[in-house]
């Protein structure tokens, strides 16, 4: 009796001694913990990253020529260039370095330290370069068309005449990192301008340097010693978990401050406890459903009309994912020059089923959808489903891996599909051309744009795109795309549901993560700890 | 009689590469028929035109299957296992993080799963039909009857939500990353190897869950095939003898019965333990442990074929030496097996 | 009664008057054995009752398990919804009801594919011996030395997901372990005395693999048949649980865990029930196992 007695208050004396649970339970001070999904980064080279973390992580360990602040999107400012401009006929720029800026090895930031790396990103070609080079700029003229002419002044030429605040815009993008060119030439190894080392090492002039990147892991970032700015967080470590409920516990836990991936069940249950806090910011991305016109079915106008109203968006919106996407339903989200907020579309069966009767499918049709088997792609697609049942329109699911996907539609092989879009650059060129512009619609096209891969391509509005980069009138220009808006949601085989919100959870005590819209625009600087 | 074992030897010598030969074609026709684009892996969905060409010639995915499966095995005889697309990394390198994670996991789990299935089995049999015999058969069954990832999210919950008994997922706490410098690569020798004991107190709670999850499964499996084995062997006429000549029951069970079933039970052991260095996916998905289950079906799902034709190389290897070793063990030890 | 109890004597005549007498005889006193066992007979009335489940699906369900209501979505369970309501608003005991259906589906479906392929090829492996034994032990050698979950992932990623193409994969990935266990049983009895005098009357190999060999080795499959039911269920819900199983809405149970575990810490009943339907389901089949062994295979009890 005394035995088993002693043996059960030691049983609940055991978490107090218990010597496995450190304590450790909150992180270090100066210490950032995340927890994220980063399973997507596949290389931290500026000039090749193009994925969601791999941008968010190189954006700040690398500075551009040229960038814009959160708090004003679209006003152009300098980062590294303290002053630009164009010539008359726009075609040559001319960029001002700043004095006495200096990389995080020591060395000096010059001129030419950005002709190696703008050289850099057009003849290496990989993924991001198409946004330099669609102004003309390649490895063969690189060396001509990018010069710099003193240690503080670069001159760059264009092929055409574009409006400049567009070539802006795309010289902030990460592809326009400036990497040190001297540490970067030594670690080449043949003609692979040091690629293959700055994969998974950095040589900026950013806030932080890369510690180390163990893919599907962690990334470890550092204050960069030398970076001019105020560091708060001298140490910031991102934690690779792929469940957004795992993510919940280590928060609530103490293990992470903060948590990027909680889905609106999670947020609601820290919603109302005051130990965290959650910030959200509008992203620029929208999820969007499209509908392959090589279908018989779907390339009747009439059909792609009824669909457009047999979804019911504020169900899905308000039940599904009410804090991490708001229903959106133009392809230039909010926050882009020339966004419109229209929402002519609403769940209406009756109206649907009219068009479905008056395209000659009275008792409706069968026809699949593509998506990523991921959250809350299978729950939308799932709601979706149902309400197209109430149409009579037969949706069968086929969810796969992403890049399987990706994959389909490529080879336009889908019927409807299901995906998530996110622009390459802050300028409204990159949407309108992804979701209208087809000018080459043969199955080897050059151009692989989302309208080319649902075999969609209107002569017309193909030239109203091309119109519409080249105006140098703003207000001009976004009454252009405005329109092209409009029309496209008229027409389009495209339906946009919702817009993201990037979400970050964190316990009360951290304060200061700066979001923007596009995730090169995520900024760890500010962040503290109180 | 030496010389026929020694010819069986020489079978495997030979049929071990033409199997592993054979698994890594079965695994290059899978990768070659899993509908998704290799290039896209590696470019992503934007790439322009010639971007995506390029890339798709430096793959060679433009020459005949034949011709690139050979240049795969000419490159992994010359040691060279190419490069991953998910981890730009060596794949030799991924491998040598990933599997002592694995292995690590899994080397403890068995143990936790031998120090309790053994005697549990012996017990059962010993006492057979009685309730205690009852009560681990079906202790035993409910370990083949769970699935492992609602063992693996209930313990999370319980043991790190609810009660805070242990850290939560992952390998080690962020604080202790990199102090220790990889020399195995499974963290609980590194850390008692240079005397970071505070690494090693951490590693040690954080391998604690998923391994007991794992052993439970592996104690369930070996206690069940120990209590077999120790009825065979005790219905046997000779421990009838020795328990009439007046040996003590101890002496009966363990001396006699156990000695004789010791070289299949090593055979269960090692089988299980194969099973779980083959990494245990669900449980790594689980407890976001960086082992070579996950980086397999990761490396899958993304057409990184490099990255899964090495993996599964290092886990047929595995499987397949673990069974030759079993079967030279009985080979030597029990002749009648030929 | 009496006629029961002469039935009785009939089945447990020391001196059966036929050949179906005595065998209907062996099968009663098989079954005095196993009814002994009381966790066999929990084993037997579980894989009954979710047979009867799955059959009657549409009477047993108060809902219908692909409507939706996203109005009351992750309700705990109550009077109209016994086990609670999912992310859909869907009902989670009429969901897992019609699961019945696709688990047992799936199992039948992995078992008429691999039982008697595995027995085939197992036997005439055994029985032919030399080359063709060889290759096909090194086969199943290279199906074996995948791990089972990601072997049949990788079939799934190539097919596509749904449960037909599921059913395939688990049936590549099972067949090797019913191969080998024919092999050896065919290899203990091929050397036996009534194996050579059918030989000897000038049967065929077919015929002595297919009339005498393998029959003799159908009762440790049908063995390893039960015990492999739970096996079959837990990695196709593995495959749901990684997303590749059923494709939605259909109620897979694994699909429903993994959708579910999002809400484990508020909404535990999205999860757990699937994750108690699994468990109970296999549990059934490995306790029937268990005792079928005993009955029919005592060496290896």
């Amino acid at each position: 009796m005394i035995r088993r007695r002693t043996f059960a208050s030691s049983l609940l004396a055991a978490p107090a001694i218990w010597p496995l649970r450190d304590a450790l339970a909150q992180t270090p001070r100066d210490t950032l913990v995340m927890a994220a999904q980063l399973d997507d980064i596949i290389s931290l080279d500026p000039h090749e990253s193009f994925e969601f973390k791999g941008n968010e992580t190189t954006t700040n360990i690398y500075e551009k020529l040229l960038t814009t602040h959160n708090t004003a999107p679209d006003k152009i400012v300098g980062e590294l260039a303290e002053s630009w401009e164009a010539s008359p006929d726009s075609l040559t720029h001319t960029f001002r370095l700043k004095a006495g800026r200096k990389f995080a090895s020591g060395n000096p930031i010059t001129a030419q330290d950005a002709e190696y790396s703008l050289r850099r990103a057009v003849t290496l070609n990989k993924t991001p370069a198409f946004i330099l080079t669609q102004f003309g700029l390649n490895g063969q003229n690189a060396s001509q068309m990018i010069r710099a002419t003193d240690a503080r002044t670069l001159v760059i030429t264009i092929g055409e005449p574009i409006s400049p605040s567009f070539f802006y815009y795309c010289l902030s993008a990460n592809v326009g990192a400036i990497v040190d060119s001297k540490v970067v030439e030594a670690n080449k190894q043949g003609d692979d301008w040091g690629n293959g080392w700055l994969k998974t090492h950095s040589a900026g002039s950013g806030p932080y340097v890369l510690r180390a990147w163990r893919a599907s892991e962690t990334v470890t970032l550092e204050a960069n010693p030398n970076y001019p700015g105020q560091v708060r967080s001298r140490r910031v470590v991102t934690r690779h978990v792929a469940e957004p409920a795992s993510q919940l516990l280590l928060l609530q836990r103490g293990d992470v401050d903060m948590a990027r991936n909680l889905g609106p069940d999670q947020l609601k249950s820290l919603a109302s406890d005051s130990a965290y806090k959650i910030q959200r910011s509008r992203k620029a991305a929208v999820i969007y459903m499209c509908m392959n016109q090589r279908h018989p079915e779907l390339a009747k106008p009439k059909v792609r009309e009824a669909l457009k109203f047999a979804i019911d968006y504020d169900a899905i919106q308000r039940n599904i994912v009410s804090t991490t996407y708001d229903v959106h339903q133009a392809f230039l989200p909010l926050g882009f020059l020339g966004a419109i907020d229209d929402k002519p579309f609403r769940f209406d069966p009756a109206r649907a089923k009219a068009l479905l009767a008056e395209a000659g499918l009275p008792n409706g049709f069968s026809v699949t959808l593509d998506y990523s088997h991921i959250q809350p792609w299978s729950d939308i697609a799932q709601a979706i489903q149902a309400t197209f049942a109430q149409v009579g329109v037969k949706l069968t699911l086929q969810p796969g891996e992403q890049r399987q996907v990706i994959t389909r539609m490529r080879a336009r092989q889908h019927e409807m599909l299901m995906l998530y879009w996110s622009p390459d650059y802050m300028d409204p060129h990159s949407n309108t051309e992804a979701f209208v512009s087809n000018p080459d619609n043969s199955d080897n096209a050059r151009a692989k744009t989302l309208a080319w891969r649902n075999s969609w391509s209107v002569p017309e509005l193909n030239a109203k795109v091309a119109a519409a980069v080249r105006e140098r009138d703003a207000e001009k220009r976004a009454e252009m795309y405005i329109e092209l808006q409009r029309e496209h949601q008229r027409t389009s085989p495209f339906m946009i549901l919702l817009q993201a919100i990037e979400v970050a959870a964190m316990r009360a005590t951290v304060s200061g993560l700066d979001i923007g819209p596009i995730n090169d625009r995520i900024y760890y600087r500010e962040t503290t700890k109180t | 009689m030496h010389r026929a074992r020694l010819a069986s030897f020489g079978g495997w010598l030979v049929t071990l590469p033409l199997t592993l030969l054979g698994l890594l074609l079965v695994t290059f026709l899978i990768g070659r028929v899993i509908p998704i684009d290799p290039v896209i892996a590696i470019v992503g969905d934007r790439a322009p035109a010639d971007v995506y060409e390029r890339v798709r010639l430096e793959l060679g995915l433009d020459r005949p299957l034949y011709e690139q499966f050979f240049r795969y095995c000419s490159a992994i005889l010359s040691g060279n296992f190419g490069r991953s697309v998910m981890t730009s990394r060596p794949v030799l390198e991924d491998i040598s993080r990933f599997f002592p994670a694995t292995l690590e996991l899994a080397t403890i789990a068995t143990i936790l799963g031998v120090a309790a299935g053994v005697p549990t089995g012996v017990l059962a049999a010993v006492r057979q039909g009685s309730k205690i015999d009852q009560v681990i058969r079906f202790l035993t069954l409910i370990g083949h009857s769970v699935p492992i990832f609602v063992l693996g999210l209930v313990g999370l919950l319980v043991f790190y939500a609810k009660l805070q008994l242990v850290p939560g997922p992952g390998r080690i706490n962020v604080a202790f990353d990199d102090i220790v410098t990889p020399v195995t690569g499974m963290l609980l020798i590194d850390s008692a190897m240079q005397g970071e004991w505070e690494v090693f107190r951490d590693a040690v709670g954080h391998i604690l869950l998923p391994a007991g999850v794992l052993a439970y499964f592996s104690l369930a499996y070996i206690a069940r095939m120990t209590r077999a084995f120790m009825l065979e062997q005790l219905r046997q006429e000779y421990i009838t003898t020795a328990r009439v000549k007046g040996m003590s029951e101890m002496r009966v069970v363990w001396r006699h019965a156990f000695g004789n079933i010791a070289v299949p039970l090593v055979t269960v052991i090692a089988l299980s333990y194969a099973g779980l260095l083959e990494g245990a996916v669900l449980t790594e998905t689980i407890f976001s442990w960086p082992g070579l289950g996950q980086y397999l079906t990761v490396s899958l799902l993304n057409a990184d074929m490099n990255a899964v034709l090495g993996a599964t190389l290092v886990v047929g290897t595995v499987y397949l030496g673990l069974n030759l070793a079993c079967d030279l063990i009985y080979r030597l030890v029990d002749p009648r097996t030929r | 009664m009496s006629r029961t109890a002469a039935l009785r004597d009939w089945l447990v005549a020391d001196t059966p008057a036929s050949r179906r007498q005595a065998r209907l005889g062996r099968v009663y006193l098989q079954w005095l054995t196993f009814r002994r066992n009381w966790l066999a007979v929990a084993g037997l009335a579980v894989s009954l009752l979710l047979t009867i489940v799955a059959i009657a699906a549409p009477l047993l369900a108060t809902h219908d398990p692909a409507v939706q209501n996203l109005d009351i979505r992750l309700r705990p369970p109550d009077a109209a919804h016994w086990f609670g309501t999912d992310e859909l608003g869907r009902d989670i005991y009429s969901r897992i009801v019609y699961g019945t259906r696709i688990t047992l589906g799936m199992v039948v479906a992995v078992v008429i594919l691999v039982a008697p392929f595995g027995l085939v090829v197992g036997c005439a492996a055994g029985y032919i011996g030399g080359w063709f034994d060889r290759i096909v032990m090194r086969i199943t050698d290279i199906f074996m030395a995948f791990p089972r979950l990601i072997l049949a992932l990788a079939f799934v990623a190539a097919l596509g997901p749904g449960i037909e193409n599921g059913v395939i994969a688990i049936a590549l990935t099972a067949w090797p372990a019913y191969a080998r266990l024919s092999r050896a049983e065919t290899l203990a009895i091929r050397g036996s005395d009534f194996i050579a005098a059918a030989r000897l009357q000038g049967a065929s190999t077919a015929r002595l693999i297919f009339g005498h060999v393998a029959p003799l080795c159908l009762s440790s499959v049908i063995v390893r048949v039960t015990l492999d039911m739970s096996g079959i269920i837990l990695t196709a819900a593995g495959l749901g649980f990684l997303g590749l199983g059923a494709t939605p809405p259909s109620p897979e149970w694994g699909a429903m865990i993994s959708t579910g575990r999002r809400f484990i810490l508020e909404q535990w009943w999205v999860a757990t029930m699937p994750g108690i339907a699994i468990f109970v389901a296999s549990l059934g089949f490995n306790l029937l196992g268990d005792g079928l062994r005993d009955v029919l295979d005592p060496k290896q009890t």
